[in-house]
């Protein structure tokens, strides 16, 4: 298996980018400023490394171009909810970016390291990208699968993470869950029961997301894996032509990847209006791009439009419209003697 | 016919248990090329990364030493109270789980832990930086050196120090020319196990390290990471190099018991 190829349009725009930030960078070395040192810490879910990677360098030009001062940015990378463990730990983060709402709430709750309304600091929900549960099927779809509904049949076997374990098997369990719901026009028994099916579908349940690739590829089990959007078509994009194929269902869930400044930190370390500014250029039509490149979906009009052929239309429900809120979704389903406790016992 | 069995058996065992994984782990780390593996192998992240791993073990080895054998000769020659839970206190770290291990130290010296938040005030973080890695690195690997030159104090028995004490020694000659060569063999043992634990911690470092790419990720960490990352390449040949420096400890083992013996004699 090699590194994830990216489509070669947008790594030779990523270098025009580049590019074009260099000159500017040069042109402000003419200035009299004089150039600091400077280091933000971006504390981040798993697997985003190669994601922040790329974006990274073009923010750090952009900044030289601005200010004239040399920028690192480090990354830490591991489980989000471990992240945020650390943070509250003293793990000295100035900003996160992170695949779970909760994650960063915590930070918000427990000693106020992120400020209380982080969801409305920045646009979307303060989440850059959105991606959704989609499906990989193998070559020529034999199994014929479309949507959820093709998922619960007899002789469909399904591979995704434990929602027990895993933040995107909880994404999974709840995007069926509220695809039942609002099949079965609000009748909560009905989708315990379509959840039930899914569950009893499942050929082998991993602890997480890597896994559950390793189970589908590797060790060729099951005929859907069952994740987000953007893994499906990295997975998809470095293994063989033909060999998979991706299904986005008609419906699915919002799945967002919320980012916050570290306040408490930041502030302490005098870096909060560099990690503003980072948050900020996240949103940039340049970093949309380069996000969409490891086919997140992003809202920049720009973007979505050169895009459009990447990114099948899609109906997203979201967790506070089906479910009231994260907090809600997780007590409901995934808490002590949740439906999730209750589906598993039958 | 009984014998041959047994050693087939045992080859057999050795081939799937050790062999046949090792040799997948080049397998693996040279899957896409020489070319690849070396790009994989020059990262600069994997070279902080083996940086990290070596600098650890080089604090963390001394301060072992110094401690283990002190330890050792206390607890073998010296009657005292709590001489028996000194020992047992000692092996606690064969017994914990190093994720547990690892939250203990967390809880105590992360920032609301009562060490951590006192050394807060003086702007000093112990957790997230090399000093928990060394922290519980050494707390890991502490029981090695104290088990391997013990039994070698208590089998060689107080003559020789008696003797050397008596013939006018200090402490110092008595220690160098009389303990240490004694106790030689057992202590480059310790050393070197304590050396490989050290390298290869995963589950305790992982959970203070703050998993800062170039800065606390160790090759273990590194290899987790860059697995999940679905850089297999990558990740094998991290591996490869955990492999290597694991080698070349099970190589001075070999040469020390190669070389051992003849210095004893001499001494």
């Amino acid at each position: 298996m090699s590194l994830f190829s990216r489509a070669p349009l947008s790594r030779r725009r990523l270098v025009k980018n580049s590019l074009g930030a260099g000159l500017l960078a040069f042109a402000g070395l003419a200035g009299p400023a004089q150039a600091e040192e400077q280091e933000i810490l971006n504390v981040s879910y798993d697997i985003a490394r190669e994601l922040y990677a790329a974006l990274n360098p073009v923010f750090a030009e952009e900044w030289k171009a601005e200010t004239g001062n040399d920028l690192t940015i480090q990354q830490s990378h591991a489980g989000s909810s471990k992240q945020a463990r650390a943070i509250l730990q003293g793990l000295q983060a100035d900003v996160v970016t992170f695949n779970q709402v909760l994650d960063v709430q915590v930070l918000a709750d427990r000693g106020g390291f992120v400020a209380e309304d982080w969801k409305s600091a920045l646009p979307n929900n303060a989440s850059p990208y959105y991606s959704l549960p989609a499906f990989l099927v193998r070559g020529g779809n034999p199994k014929g699968i479309e949507d959820w509904d093709d998922l619960v049949r007899e002789d469909v076997s399904l591979v995704f993470p434990n929602p027990k374990t895993s933040g995107n098997g909880r994404y999974t369990y709840l995007a069926a869950y509220a695809y039942a719901l609002e099949a079965s026009g609000g009748d909560e028994a009905a989708a315990l029961d379509f959840v039930g099916k899914l569950l009893k579908n499942v050929a082998v349940f991993d602890t997480g997301g890597r896994g559950a690739t390793t189970t589908f590829v590797e060790r060729n089990i099951g005929d859907v894996l069952i994740t987000f959007e953007a893994e499906v078509e990295n997975i998809r994009a470095a293994e063989d032509d033909g060999a998979y194929e991706r299904v986005v269902p008609e419906t699915s869930l919002l799945a967002e990847f919320p980012v916050a400044l570290v306040e408490k930190v930041a502030e302490q370390r005098g870096t909060a209006d560099i990690g503003r500014a980072y948050l900020e250029f996240l949103y940039s039509t340049e970093a949309q791009r380069i996000i969409a490149s490891f086919n997140n979906r992003v809202h920049d009009p720009e973007v979505v439009e050169e895009t459009a052929d990447q990114f099948p239309e899609v109906r997203l429900l979201t967790v506070d419209d089906v479910f009231g809120s994260w907090e809600e979704a997780q007590e409901a389903h995934f808490g002590d003697g949740g439906t999730l406790d209750q589906v598993f016992r039958n | 016919m009984l014998r041959r069995l047994l050693i087939l058996a045992a080859l057999a065992f050795t081939v799937i248990v050790v062999i046949l994984p090792v040799v997948s782990i080049f397998h693996r780390a040279f899957a896409e090329g020489a070319g690849a593996y070396w790009t994989a192998v020059s990262d600069p992240e994997t070279l902080a990364a083996i940086r990290l791993t070596i600098v650890t073990a080089l604090i963390v080895l001394p301060l072992n030493t110094v401690f283990g054998l002190a330890a050792a000769w206390a607890i073998a020659r010296f009657e005292f109270p709590g001489r028996r839970l000194l020992l047992i206190v000692i092996e606690a770290p064969f017994a914990v789980s190093p994720v547990v291990a690892g939250l203990c130290f967390l809880l105590i010296y992360g920032a609301y832990g009562p060490v951590g938040a006192a050394l807060a005030d003086y702007n000093i973080q112990l957790m997230f930086n090399l000093t928990g890695i060394v922290l519980v690195s050494a707390f890991i690997t502490c029981p090695f050196v104290v088990r391997e030159v013990l039994p070698v104090l208590q089998v060689t028995g107080l003559d020789e120090e008696k003797a050397a004490l008596t013939l006018g020694a200090n402490g110092w000659q008595m220690f160098r020319h009389i303990v240490l060569p004694n106790v030689s063999w057992g202590l480059a043992y310790g050393v070197i196990l304590s050396a490989a634990r050290a390298m290869g911690e995963f589950g305790a470092v992982s959970v203070v390290s703050g998993a800062i790419r170039g800065q606390t990720m160790t090759l273990p960490l590194q290899v987790e990471l860059m697995y999940n990352d679905y850089n297999a390449t990558g990740a094998f040949a991290a591996a490869t190099l955990l492999t290597f420096l694991a080698l070349a400890t099970l190589a001075l083992r070999g040469l020390l018991h190669h070389f051992g013996p003849k210095r004893d004699q001499a001494a």
